[in-house]
C-alpha cells in the first residue's frame, strides 16, 4: 500500500543569481512498511530529499502526497500538524534536547499529541525497554555515550506511532559496533510495529540492512530498486 | 504545560549566571520603581497632612470676599464673633477642633535687620495649637493672655540671630489700614521641621494679635480639624446655613493634588524609562539564548512543535525571569521602602507657601502601587520577551537544524 508519492520533485537554492539543483525531477513511491536505503554520495541529495519527505521543507516544483495527502503546498503549521502525528526523526547529530533526561525526550512528542499521563508512561518506559535503554532513563543526554543517545532517539521518533520515520546517516557519528547495534534496532522495530523506516547513508556497510535501495546522485535518482523481502 | 514550565526553567538553569544578572538587573529596576513610588507618596501626603495640620485645616469658614493672598483685615472681609462660632462648629459631629485664627503681613525688626513676616495669631490652649506646643524648642509656649510675646521659627530666629528673651520690634497693617509698631520679647523658638512655614510665620496669642490689627472680635477664619478626613464632605454640608463660605482641604490644597498630578506624570515617564533599559536585558538575554539553542529549536519544530508552541516557550522563560525579579525586587525594595519609613529621608529646607514639605519625608508605600508596578513591569518584561520568542518562533525548521539563518 503506497505511503509516499513523489512526483517530477525538484529542488533549487538560489544564491544571488546562481541557482543550485540539489533535486532534479524526482519522481518515486514508498510502500508502508518499507525499509529503505537512499544512498549516493555527499551532495547527491539525500538529506535534501528526506527533508522534503518529512515536510521540513517544500519541493522548489513538483509535488508530494503523503498517505494520500498532498503535502507540497501545506502551510508552516499544517506541516508541523503532520510531523507531530505522522513522522519521527532521527538525524546525524544526536538530536536530543539536553536538558531533558532520556524518559523525558521520548515523552516530549507525546506531550504535544494529547496522550493521557497513563498511556504515555507506559508507551516511554516501553519505547526505552525495546531499545535497551530502560536502566539510563533518567540520565540526561551528557551522561549517555553517542550510541546511547541514537538509541533513545529511536525510541523518541516511534513515540508518536508516526506512519514513518525517518533517519538521516544515523550512523555517521558512532563507532562500527554502536552503528550496527543502532541499525538492528531500527530493523528489529521496522519489523515489529510496521513502521516504514526510510534513511539516508553513504556508508556502503549499511546498505545490506536495507530491503530496498534508492541511489541518488547530483540530486536524480539513478537506480531504484524493488522492495526485496527477506 | 507543567512540561513547558519544567523545560523553561531547566533552560533558564543553563546559564544560571546569565540568568541570575538578567533577574537582578529586573530586580533592582522593580526595586528602583517601589523606592521612587513611595517616596513620591510620601512627599505628597507628607505636603497634604502638613499643610492640614499648619495652614489649612479640614475645613475654613471664611468670607466669601476674603483673600488670603492679600491678607485682608477690613472687618467686612474678616469673621465675626468666631468664638461663639467655633463653640457651635465644635458641637458637630466629627469635628476634633475649630479655633480661630488671624493672619495679617508684618515686618519684623531686631538690632540692625528685618524681615517680612506672616503673623498667626492663634488660641495657644486649643487643641489645633499643638503642633506648635510640640515644636517648641526653646523658651515657654504662649499664653492666651501674654501682651508682649511672641514664638518665632527656628530658622527665622536664626537669620535675624535671636534668641529667647531678646527684645524685637514688630509692624503690622491694622484693619483701618494703618501701620502699627510694638515692641515684643521672644517667648520661645519652635519648629514645625517646614522650612518654609517656620522661616516666615510668626505666632502671637490671638487677642494681642486682635488688640493690635484693631480686628477686635474678628478672625481671618475658622479653622476646622476632624476626626477623620473623610468626614469633610458631611460636616460641610452643616456649614451651609453659615453666611461666610466654607472651604474643604481639597480645594484649599489644589496646588498639591495638581503637583501630585504633574509628579505621577514625570513618574510614569521615569518609570517607562527604567523598565525599558530592564526588559532591554531580558531581550538581549533571550535573545542570545535563541541563537545559542538554534538546534533545540529545529529538533522541536520536527517533532511538530508549532510556532506558536515555541513562542510559548520562550516566553514561559521570560515570565519565569520576571517573577523571580520581581521576587528579589520586592524583598530589596520593601527592605530599602522599609528603611525610609522608618528614618525618613532628609531634605532639608524645600517647599514655599502653599506649598509646604517637611524637612524630612517618609517613604510609603501603598498596596494599590505596588500591584501597579507590578502589573506595568510584568507586561513590559513579557514585550520585551515577545520579540525574541518570535525570532525563535520563526526559524526555518531547515535553517534551524543546521544551526543558524536567523530571520
Amino acid at each position: 500500500m503506497e505511503l509516499i508519492k513523489v512526483e517530477n520533485v525538484s529542488r533549487v537554492y538560489r544564491i544571488g543569481e546562481v541557482q543550485t539543483y540539489a533535486l532534479r525531477n524526482v519522481s518515486l513511491t514508498i510502500q508502508r512498511g518499507e525499509f529503505t536505503a537512499l544512498v549516493g554520495p555527499s551532495g547527491s541529495g539525500k538529506t535534501t530529499l528526506l527533508q522534503i519527505l518529512g515536510c521540513l521543507d517544500q519541493p522548489s516544483e513538483g509535488r508530494v502526497w503523503i498517505d494520500g495527502k498532498e503535502v507540497s503546498q501545506l502551510n508552516r503549521n499544517q506541516r508541523a500538524d503532520l510531523r507531530r502525528g505522522s513522522i519521527g526523526f532521527i538525524f546525524q547529530f544526536f538530536a536530543l534536547i539536553p536538558t531533558l533526561t532520556a524518559y523525558e525526550n521520548v515523552e516530549m512528542p507525546l506531550l504535544l499529541n494529547g496522550t493521557s499521563a497513563a498511556e504515555r508512561r507506559q508507551r516511554v518506559l516501553d519505547l526505552l525497554a525495546a531499545v535497551g535503554m530502560s536502566e539510563r532513563a533518567n540520565h540526561r543526554p551528557n551522561q549517555l555515550s553517542g550510541g546511547e543517545q541514537q538509541r533513545v532517539a529511536v525510541a523518541r521518533a516511534l513515540a508518536p506511532q508516526p506512519l514513518m520515520i525517518l533517519a538521516d546517516e544515523p550512523t555517521a557519528n558512532l563507532d562500527t559496533e554502536n552503528g550496527q547495534q543502532v541499525m538492528e534496532i531500527m530493523q528489529r522495530l521496522n519489523r515489529e510495529t510496521g513502521t516504514t523506516f526510510i534513511f539516508a547513508t553513504h556508508d556502503p556497510r549499511l546498505f545490506g540492512y536495507a530491503r530496498r535501495t534508492i541511489v541518488l546522485r547530483d540530486g536524480q535518482v539513478v537506480e531504484n530498486s524493488q522492495e526485496s523481502h527477506p | 504545560m507543567i512540561a513547558f514550565l519544567k523545560l523553561a526553567l531547566r533552560n533558564l538553569g543553563r546559564n544560571r549566571r546569565r540568568s541570575f544578572f538578567s533577574a537582578l538587573a529586573l530586580a533592582l529596576g522593580f526595586a528602583l520603581l517601589l523606592i521612587m513610588a513611595s517616596f513620591l507618596r510620601g512627599e505628597m501626603e507628607s505636603a497634604l497632612q502638613t499643610s492640614i495640620r499648619l495652614q489649612s485645616g479640614h475645613l475654613q469658614v471664611r468670607s466669601s470676599s476674603y483673600d488670603e493672598d492679600k491678607n485682608s483685615l477690613k472687618w467686612e472681609d474678616l469673621v465675626n464673633d468666631p468664638l461663639a462660632l467655633c463653640a457651635q462648629i465644635k458641637a458637630l459631629p466629627g469635628v476634633k477642633d475649630a479655633t480661630p485664627r488671624l493672619i495679617a503681613s508684618g515686618i519684623l525688626v531686631a538690632r540692625d535687620q528685618s524681615a517680612g513676616v506672616r503673623v498667626l495669631g492663634l488660641e495657644p490652649e486649643a487643641p489645633a495649637s499643638e503642633p506648635y506646643r510640640l515644636g517648641l524648642l526653646q523658651g515657654d509656649f504662649l499664653a492666651a493672655n501674654d501682651r508682649e510675646g511672641l514664638l518665632i521659627g527656628k530658622p527665622l530666629a536664626d537669620k535675624l540671630h535671636l534668641s529667647v528673651g531678646d527684645r524685637v520690634s514688630l509692624s503690622v497693617n491694622t484693619s483701618n489700614g494703618d501701620v502699627d509698631e510694638q515692641r515684643f520679647i521672644v517667648r520661645g523658638i519652635y519648629s514645625t521641621q517646614t522650612y518654609a512655614f517656620d522661616s516666615s510665620t510668626l505666632l502671637l496669642p490671638l487677642a494681642k494679635a486682635q488688640a493690635m490689627t484693631r480686628t477686635e472680635n474678628y478672625a481671618s477664619l475658622i479653622f476646622i480639624l476632624l476626626n477623620k478626613m473623610a468626614d469633610s464632605e458631611a460636616v460641610r454640608s452643616r456649614l451651609t446655613s453659615l453666611p461666610y463660605s466654607v472651604l474643604d482641604w481639597k480645594e484649599m490644597n489644589e496646588i498639591i493634588v495638581q503637583f501630585e498630578d504633574m509628579a505621577n506624570s514625570y513618574m510614569s515617564i521615569f518609570y517607562l524609562i527604567v523598565l525599558a533599559i530592564t526588559a532591554s536585558v531580558i531581550t538581549n538575554t533571550l535573545i542570545m539564548a535563541v541563537f545559542e539553542r538554534t538546534r533545540e529549536i529545529g529538533i522541536l519544530s520536527a517533532i511538530g512543535w508549532r510556532s506558536k508552541e515555541i513562542v510559548g516557550l520562550f516566553l514561559y522563560e521570560t515570565a519565569l525571569l520576571t517573577v523571580g525579579g520581581i521576587l528579589i525586587g520586592l524583598i530589596l525594595g520593601l527592605a530599602a521602602v522599609g528603611y525610609l519609613a522608618t528614618h525618613g529621608f532628609y531634605i532639608g529646607g524645600m517647599g514655599m507657601s502653599g506649598f509646604l514639605i517637611g524637612d524630612t519625608i517618609y517613604a510609603q508605600l501603598t498596596l494599590k502601587d505596588t500591584v501597579q508596578l507590578m502589573i506595568v513591569t510584568i507586561v513590559i518584561t513579557m514585550l520585551a520577551g515577545l520579540y525574541p520568542a518570535i525570532l525563535a518562533a520563526r526559524l526555518e525548521p531547515v535553517d534551524a537544524l543546521r544551526g543558524g539563518k536567523h530571520a
